[in-house]
């Protein structure tokens, strides 16, 4: 079965229950984790993303295409990533970031640099394969980041607050250039966010992190 | 995971290269303390009540004058102009070696030296170098000045270090606001939080001023010199004899050193009970900021001034030609001297920066294993592990290297350059970690997560990410290492059995023939090779990163 499935995926630290999530996130779907600051939104997060500390107790299962990735490493998970600020890696330019996600099993230099220029083409950002990311403004970092998620072929992706560092012009159009991505790619993903409005654009199930639905306002 | 088996043990295997030849070398040291009347020997040498007292009096009085002026800088200074001006004159003096400092003020102090040469004849009325002994005076005053201005650049760049764990900035803030002075709102708020992390290094500096041997035999007195310089002179003698009352020394030295240091402990807890006592009455005091302020000012210019005329007077002396007293400068600038020391000089060049890059190499990669076996691991050092790290810099050298020299040629390898280098690496180790460690820590983690979530291993991690992104830090760390690596004296003097030469080594042995010309040629290069390290740290990141805004200072 395709998709990312959260099978009473609880987190305790000593005996409180922080998180507590049965879900299915189907291929192209978005699953809204939402709650104030201080509800166990970044523990869910990393429960799923697998960084939790050893300070807390994790049961139940986590199903990405029909294998248990419960207790793989992160690396080994192919859950993408986005976060909350786009964290390009400064000394590398914005081609060097995207090959840096770019499965090793594509060989070749012109290979490589063709699927770069691909990408970069579909972020509307040709040609910035030798820029520095110091130098772009934040909707195109903003950009480069999700791509670079995407080249490393995730079979499910995990926003953290993605939008929430942008200005309102920005936010909408990203948002929407990502959410459009993940439906056309078809890519399960679970956005993580305290907007109501960014969970409204996300168009699908809305939880808080002990698995109850949040009503938001049309 | 198997990738991470042998970086697991990279800390355990630091510190046991840290602590095994301290603690072996102590051992060795003080076993033939008790043997064939050593103890009896020293007791009996007239000198030694003036050695000891030179030793407790130079090294208190110069580590608390160094204190006092760091302190005094950063309270009364920090954030304006000319801090920024002293710190940056300062910084890069922390590279200039002990040996060449102590030459340097040597030829600026002496009777015959720069300042007299510059007074004269029309202030003193000297035609002739007068018969006063300012040099290696009785008291100790040259050695005393040159430990302050060598001390006090190392322990403002370990305080500037700690200030921003201490929230130095908010507290001060909040001490303003409540009226106070800014000396005393600083001194109460910001000196209770800076002092844990910067206390070890004022142990190590106070271990250090009362114990240097090279500093001493250039700069102190000699009728009897302090106890370190003299344990040096019975170690090295030919008379097997003098061997006993060397260890007995030692163990004398060590007790001194531990005394003062409990002393100062002393010191502290009073100094902190009158800060909360202080604290308590609520007198604001600002009118301390109307003379602290430029009396530090002063203070720190001045240890500018005499470190700057110190390697200008070096140079000099290495360029010059006929140079008659009192004139002010030289008739004729010529390489003569460097010509005739050439020969030498490139010998000395060649172990020296052998041995430098082997300690420097071998400190980078063990306290990078370290640091990433923490960052993989969770391995966090704590408090205690800290202090042993800091053991090979607080413990008076000549306790435990004549130890681990006799050591050495036990198991037959003194006398090795890498004997040597091994010694270098255990003084070494200890600045690049602490170096180095804070920037490490200080890398955004959300790199790595982001990293691994995109398939990367901790390895590649390590070598894509953050090796590269650190570099400036890591090279700067081993910038440190190369300097600490050619400035040490005694363990390349006791480990390599006279055999192995540098040039802190020979510039130290020259400056008693008093050649002032080839003298300065060797304090000349072994203060350039510091400075060109620190060059290329800076320089090389600088330049591989110049397309990078991300990358740049302060970034």
């Amino acid at each position: 079965m395709s998709g990312l499935v959260l099978d009473r995926l609880e987190v305790r630290a000593k005996d409180t229950l922080i998180v507590a999530m049965d879900a299915v996130v189907k291929p192209g779907e978005v699953l809204t984790i939402m709650g104030p600051s201080g509800s166990g939104k970044s523990t869910a997060l990393a429960a799923i993303i697998g960084t939790l500390g050893p300070d807390f107790s994790v049961s139940g299962r986590l199903v990405l295409d029909g294998c248990d990735v419960t207790a793989l490493p992160t690396r080994a998970r192919g859950i993408g990533l986005l976060f909350q600020d786009d964290v390009l890696f400064p000394h590398l330019s914005v081609g060097g970031n995207l090959a840096f996600a770019l499965p090793a099993t594509l060989r070749g230099r012109q290979v490589r640099r063709a699927a770069i220029e691909a990408a970069l083409a579909k972020a509307g950002l040709a040609g910035f394969a030798d820029r520095d990311p110091g130098t772009l403004s934040g909707g195109e970092r903003a950009r480069v980041a999700l791509m670079r998620t995407l080249l490393a072929e995730p079979k499910a992706l995990l926003l953290d607050e993605p939008f929430s560092r942008l200005d309102a012009g920005l936010r909408d159009h990203v948002r929407a250039f990502v959410l459009d991505l993940i439906r056309a790619e078809r890519i399960p993903a679970i956005l993580v966010t305290h907007q109501p409005d960014d969970a409204r654009a996300a168009g699908g199930r809305i939880i808080d992190p002990l698995g109850r639905q949040v009503p938001v306002g049309a | 995971m198997t990738t991470g088996g042998a970086l697991r043990f990279a800390p355990r295997l630091t510190l046991l290269l840290m602590a095994v030849p301290v603690i072996a070398g102590l051992a060795g040291t003080l076993r033939p303390a008790f043997e064939a009347g050593g103890v009896a020997r020293l007791l009996d040498w007239p000198g030694l009540p003036r050695a000891a007292a030179l030793s407790l009096g130079t090294g208190i009085a110069s580590a608390l004058l160094a204190l006092a002026i760091t302190l005094s800088l950063v309270a009364a200074l920090q954030g304006g102009r000319l801090f920024a001006l002293i710190l940056r004159l300062l910084s890069p003096l922390l590279a200039v070696p002990h040996a060449a400092a102590a030459l340097g003020l040597a030829f600026l102090l002496a009777p015959s030296g720069w300042i007299a040469r510059l007074l004269s004849p029309w202030a003193t009325g000297w035609t002739r170098p007068p018969d006063l002994l300012i040099l290696n005076d009785p008291a100790g005053l040259a050695l005393t000045a040159g430990l302050v201005v060598k001390e006090v650049p190392f322990l403002l760049l370990i305080l500037i270090a700690a200030l921003p764990q201490a929230d130095a900035t908010r507290r001060l803030t909040l001490m303003a606001s409540l009226g106070y002075g800014r000396v005393a709102g600083w001194m109460l708020s910001v000196l209770p939080a800076v002092w844990p992390q910067i206390r070890p290094a004022v142990y190590a500096v106070l271990a250090y001023s009362m114990t240097a041997v090279d500093m001493a035999l250039v700069l102190g007195p000699t009728l009897p010199p302090t106890l370190s310089a003299q344990l040096v002179i019975w170690m090295t003698s030919p008379d097997l004899a003098d061997r006993p009352v060397a260890a007995a020394g030692a163990l004398l030295q060590l007790g001194l050193v531990l005394a003062a240091l409990a002393l100062f402990r002393c010191g502290e807890l009073g100094f902190a009970r009158l800060g909360r006592r202080l604290a308590l009455t609520g007198r604001r005091r600002i009118r301390a900021d109307l003379w602290l302020g430029p009396l530090a000012g002063g203070a720190g210019l001045l240890v500018v001034l005499v470190m700057a005329g110190s390697m200008a007077g070096l140079a000099l002396w290495s360029l010059a030609g006929p140079w008659v007293f009192p004139n002010a400068l030289p008739e004729r600038f010529g390489l003569d001297a460097w010509e005739r020391a050439a020969p030498g000089l490139g010998m000395a060049a060649q172990e020296t920066l052998l041995l430098a890059i082997v300690s420097t190499a071998l400190a980078t990669a063990l306290v990078l294993s370290c640091l990433e076996a923490e960052a993989r691991f969770g391995l966090t050092p704590g408090s205690r592990v800290m202090w042993l790290l800091w053991l090979p810099l607080i413990m008076p050298q000549v306790a435990f290297l004549p130890g681990l020299a006799d050591l050495g040629l036990r198991i037959g390898v003194d006398g090795s350059i890498g004997a040597v280098a091994a010694a270098h690496l255990v003084f070494v180790l200890p600045y690049v970690f602490l170096s180095l460690a804070a920037p490490w820590r200080a890398w955004d983690p959300r790199i790595a997560v982001a990293g691994t979530a995109l398939g990367a291993t901790p390895g590649r991690i390590f070598w894509r990410l953050r090796l590269p992104m650190l570099l400036r830090p890591i090279l700067t760390a081993a910038a440190v290492g190369f300097a600490v690596s050619v400035g040490q004296y005694l363990p390349t003097l006791l480990i390599g059995g006279g055999r192995v030469t540098t040039l802190t080594t020979e510039a130290v042995a020259l400056s008693s023939g008093g050649n002032r010309r080839i003298i300065g040629t060797y304090a000349m290069l072994q203060l350039s090779l510091p400075l060109l390290a620190f060059a290329l740290a800076l320089a090389l990141p600088a330049a591989l990163f110049r397309n990078r805004i991300g990358m740049r200072a302060g970034a």
